[in-house]
């Protein structure tokens, strides 16, 4: 296991907080087509209130901190809170559309030694892009903003979110954050509406198309390995746990509302009423989350993917059941080893129909 | 003899988990643990305090090792950390550019 591998484990273990993804503001100024925000200011935490709360997560051992939003550059308190969060020695990465970063800003960013910015990039053509995002020009401005970053030293990833708007530009698309010289993920998860709105969700790609997209070594690696039929569960596999949310990583909101995951709209607690540490060691519903094992799963306990499926228990958790299956998370084990899943017997299907809910992140991560 | 004066990089990430210091380096993603000794050192390079001193009340007292090998361990560990770019080292007394 690599040093940051066990470092992970040891927080897992001793239930440390060791990541917060926030988010400081759901404003934006561009209104993406698969957007999940409702992009209205609805009592936003205060420069006070969010600086207040980064003393907190220092004091909870937090070492990894993302903002994200919404456009966090909306926010004219910004630079204040990096700067606040770099002097309590956060690792800071940051997620924007970047089209708020001139040269100027790039230059702050860089001397406030930010880790990584993460910027949405939809396509490498500025039709497609500017489509999806729909701001005029938006495509020109945030890959400028990436060269910017790029020259200052910076480490820019480039996210593309895969939809059915996009479908054929990822190939381009990473060929271009490569001639830029930045990194590129994929992510084919689309989210539904905060106000549950299921609309967005007719953007998600056919699972057909995901199967492609898992068969690809410019993406997956060894293609072999990454599709490999499951191997049988083990008794310790039955042991383990789904993912970090609510063991060593947590949501904060706008609002100070603090969630497991960003993808786990379960409320534990807020911010503004309680100490974060207390929401995080006391909240029922925190500890509810932690507790869950393998073996607790309804029908996943059984399944030959258990050990081996992304199975988000937030998406499970939207879907009526966090101890249950997260559909979209079957159809990714389906369409990536050809092994049905559990779910799938159990409902008697030859392949899986999609719960028409978003899926839990898997990032496919491609070296430059 | 001059004296060495120790700093934290501006540049760097850190924080204790179990006692350890974390620290990562954002301008090459390097990451360390520091044991801790290692972290006392750390903790005390505030740029101010000579290393001599840091070594005399922050490792022979707490650790119980003799000052001769505490201060060769903690020349080492200066140079290997300073290798690494996440301490400045400085024979005279070290004021960094705050965070403003």
């Amino acid at each position: 296991m690599s040093l940051m591998g066990e470092v992970g484990q040891t927080a897992f273990n001793l239930g440390v907080p060791l990541a917060v993804h926030l988010d400081i503001t759901y404003r934006c100024n561009e209104r993406c087509v698969h957007c999940y925000l409702d992009h209205d200011d609805h009592g936003e935490m205060t420069t006070a209130e969010i600086k207040g709360v980064l003393d907190q997560l220092a004091e909870a051992g937090v070492f990894f901190l993302t903002f994200s939003g919404g456009e966090v550059f909306l926010r004219r308190d910004f630079f204040e809170l990096v700067e606040h969060a770099r002097r309590l020695m956060f690792n800071v990465k940051i997620k924007t559309n970047a089209v708020m970063i001139g040269e100027k800003e790039a230059k702050r960013l860089r001397a406030l030694n930010i880790d990584t910015m993460q910027i949405s990039l939809y396509s490498h053509r500025a039709e497609v892009h500017d489509a999806i995002t729909k701001l005029p020009h938006s495509f020109e401005r945030t890959v400028k903003a990436i060269k910017f970053l790029h020259d200052q030293g910076l480490r820019v990833t480039i996210a593309n979110v895969l939809m059915t708007a996009n479908l054929g530009d990822h190939y381009g698309t990473q060929k271009l954050a490569a001639e830029l010289g930045v990194h590129y993920t994929l992510d084919p998860t689309i989210t539904p509406m905060m106000d549950g709105d299921m609309g967005v969700l007719e953007l998600r790609i056919p699972g057909k198309e995901l199967e492609e997209v898992f068969r690809n070594p410019a993406l997956v690696g060894n293609q072999e390995e990454f599709c490999a039929p499951p191997p049988l569960p083990s008794a310790e596999d039955l042991e383990g746990y789904s993912c970090s949310a609510g063991h060593s990583f947590c949501y904060i909101s706008p609002y100070g509302d603090v969630f497991p995951c960003v993808q786990f709209p379960l409320p534990t607690g807020n911010v503004r009423q309680q100490k974060f540490l207390d929401i995080w060691n006391f909240s029922p519903q925190m500890n509810e989350v932690r507790s869950i094992q393998a073996r607790d799963l309804t029908t996943c306990s059984s399944c030959s993917h258990v050990a081996s499926c992304t199975r988000c228990p937030g998406l499970a958790y939207m879907e009526g059941n966090m101890r249950g299956p997260s559909t979209a998370d079957c159809e990714k084990s389906f369409y990536r080893t050809g092994v049905a899943t559990a779910n799938m017997l159990r409902l008697g299907l030859e392949k899986p129909v999609s719960a028409g809910r978003g899926g839990q992140l898997i990032q496919i991560q491609a070296a430059v | 003899m001059s004296e060495t004066y120790i700093a934290r990089s501006p540049a760097v990430a850190a924080r204790k988990l179990a006692g350890e210091m974390m620290v990562m380096n954002s301008e090459n993603s390097t990451f360390f643990t520091l044991n801790e000794v290692a972290t006392a050192i750390w903790q005390a390079a505030d740029g101010q305090t000579p290393l001599s001193e840091i070594v005399r009340d922050h490792i022979c007292e707490t650790f119980e090792v003799t000052l001769e090998q505490a201060r060769a361990d903690a020349e080492h560990f200066v140079a290997e950390l300073a290798g690494h770019g996440i301490l400045i080292v400085s024979d005279r007394p070290i004021v960094l550019e705050t965070i403003q």
